[in-house]
């Protein structure tokens, strides 16, 4: 399984990278995509939006079905990825790539307490 | 607890997975959703070529001296119109309720020999409905479901030319017959004029046995395998029910935009026909193209008109059309070009009322 070792994740597919800044970056991962099939929609949040761990955050569809995306961890939005809603079909193609909000979480401990690729790996197998 | 049944396998279920095809249950079958990505399995249909295994689908055989007499009354619709041999007819099977038991293409071959094809989770069901009627009628028909039969589908309009490269000894007997028909070959399979996807094609009957080695031949003759995502996709924009969705033993066909197929006029009787005409259409089945960004049209969304409340029974993204499409009953009066608001989550999206089909033979037809 696609999952790189810099990140960390969630049991519901989300990917999570820590930043320099005090903030995360947020994508769904490689094996998500897969399952989805081809994407044709994503709604983002607010800029602002705040939520707690395991909130629904932002939906995604494919052709077959509707996903909904949580918040990896507690905290606001800060800034989301506008142009991934009118190219959705990157998250296809790159899904580590197409990153979609970034968070600054209320705890920054709480990004150490996801789950590794390797448990990741695991959980979703 | 018990354990859940394992699921039934085609004849081609090696070859979908070696094909690295993601595999789903599907009404009990274990069959391929997609081998990569489902819009592209859709656009090689409406511009090419593309193959579905179908074998899941039921042949159903049907001899006898009574057999015309048996399906004139068995079936919805009028198998009087099957006066050239091989003709094809699409109907719905109906209970003494007027609802669907399923839908079902009858082929006529001789006075004692009919073909049914039949849906793969209801098949069962079906020859079980049939066998009992021609207990209660005497009609005598020896009525044998073929198991040892697979399908495959070649759907676009690259797919007769594809088909004959493989299969030259079926051109002769296929390259005049007309769509809605049927060629019975040597082997006891049959070749068909007919699909599920709005393009021209075949659908391909053939002995299990030699099922695996007509899909290599198809593939490297150039028609690209697709999955039931696909299928899904071309027949919504064909404007087509899918039986279990769209409609169902709950469902008068009236109301699912089957009228067509019901014979209602002539003095012909037929299980179902007196409940139909005791309890004439309430709503209208018809196509809807979501006007707005904010998501996908998918089945059980309410659909709010100004005569009434109504049902998205099938809903997608079309990738024809580039847009989300949807199939649903709504109430009687309300006009094609009309606005009607669907329930997508926690918002009101406008939608168009079209009629149907949305595509066909690679062109868009509503918009």
């Amino acid at each position: 399984m696609k999952a790189p070792e810099t990140l960390k994740y969630t049991a519901t597919h989300e990917w999570v990278k820590t930043e320099g800044d005090g903030t995360v970056t947020v994508g769904i991962t490689d094996h998500a995509q897969e399952a989805l099939g081809d994407i044709v929609f994503l709604e983002l949040p607010k800029v602002g939006a705040k939520g707690a761990a395991g909130e629904q955050i932002a939906v995604i569809e494919s052709v077959k079905a509707a996903s909904d995306i949580y918040f990896p961890v507690a905290g606001e939005v800060v800034a989301i990825n506008e142009a991934l809603t009118t190219t959705p079909e990157q998250v296809n193609a790159d899904a580590f790539a197409a990153w979609m909000f970034k968070i600054k979480p209320d705890n920054a401990g709480d990004v150490d307490k996801l789950m590794s690729a390797a448990d990741y790996a695991v959980s979703a197998s | 607890m018990t354990a859940p049944a394992p699921l039934k396998q085609t004849p081609l279920n090696a070859i979908h997975r070696a094909a690295g095809a993601r595999m789903v249950d599907f009404g009990g079958w274990d069959m391929p959703v997609n081998y990569g990505s489902q819009i592209e399995e859709h656009h090689a249909v409406r511009t090419d070529a593309g193959m579905f295994d179908v074998s899941h689908m039921q042949v159903v055989d049907f001899h006898g001296a009574r057999v015309r007499e048996f399906l004139t009354r068995a079936l919805a619709n009028n198998v009087a119109k099957l006066k050239v041999p091989g003709k094809a007819l699409y109907s719905c099977l109906l209970n003494e309720q007027g609802t669907v038991i399923d839908d079902l293409i009858a082929y006529y071959f001789t006075e004692d020999f009919f073909r049914l094809v039949v849906n793969a989770g209801t098949a069962e069901k079906d020859v079980a409905w049939f066998n009992a009627l021609n207990a209660q009628w005497g009609t005598g028909l020896t009525i044998t479901p073929r198991k040892d039969f697979a399908m495959i589908a070649v759907q676009g309009p690259k797919a007769r030319e594809k088909v004959w490269a493989v299969l030259a000894n079926i051109r002769k007997g296929t390259e005049e017959m007309k769509p809605f028909n049927g060629f019975l070959t040597d082997d006891g399979g049959m070749v068909a004029r007919t699909g599920y996807t709005g393009e021209d094609g075949f659908e391909i009957v053939v002995p299990a046995t030699s099922v695996e080695a007509l899909w290599n031949q198809l593939v490297a003759a150039g028609v690209r395998p697709c999955g039931l995502g696909a299928r899904d996709t071309l027949r919504l924009e064909a404007g087509m029910n899918l039986y279990g969705q769209d409609m169902d033993e709950t469902v008068n066909p009236l109301d699912a935009g089957l009228a067509w197929t019901v014979d209602l006029q002539s003095d012909r009787d037929f299980v179902g026909k007196a409940a139909l005409k005791a309890k004439p259409a309430t709503q209208q089945f018809i196509g809807l193209i979501l006007q707005e960004k904010g998501g996908v049209l998918r089945a059980h969304q309410e659909v709010l008109t100004p005569a009434g409340k109504g049902e998205i029974t099938s809903g997608t993204f079309s990738p024809s059309m580039q847009q989300s499409i949807a199939l649903a009953r709504i109430p009687l009066g309300v006009a094609p070009g009309a606005i009607v608001q669907v329930v997508i989550r926690d918002k009101q999206l406008a939608a168009k009322v079209v009629n149907l089909p949305f595509v066909r033979h690679g062109k868009v037809l509503a918009s």
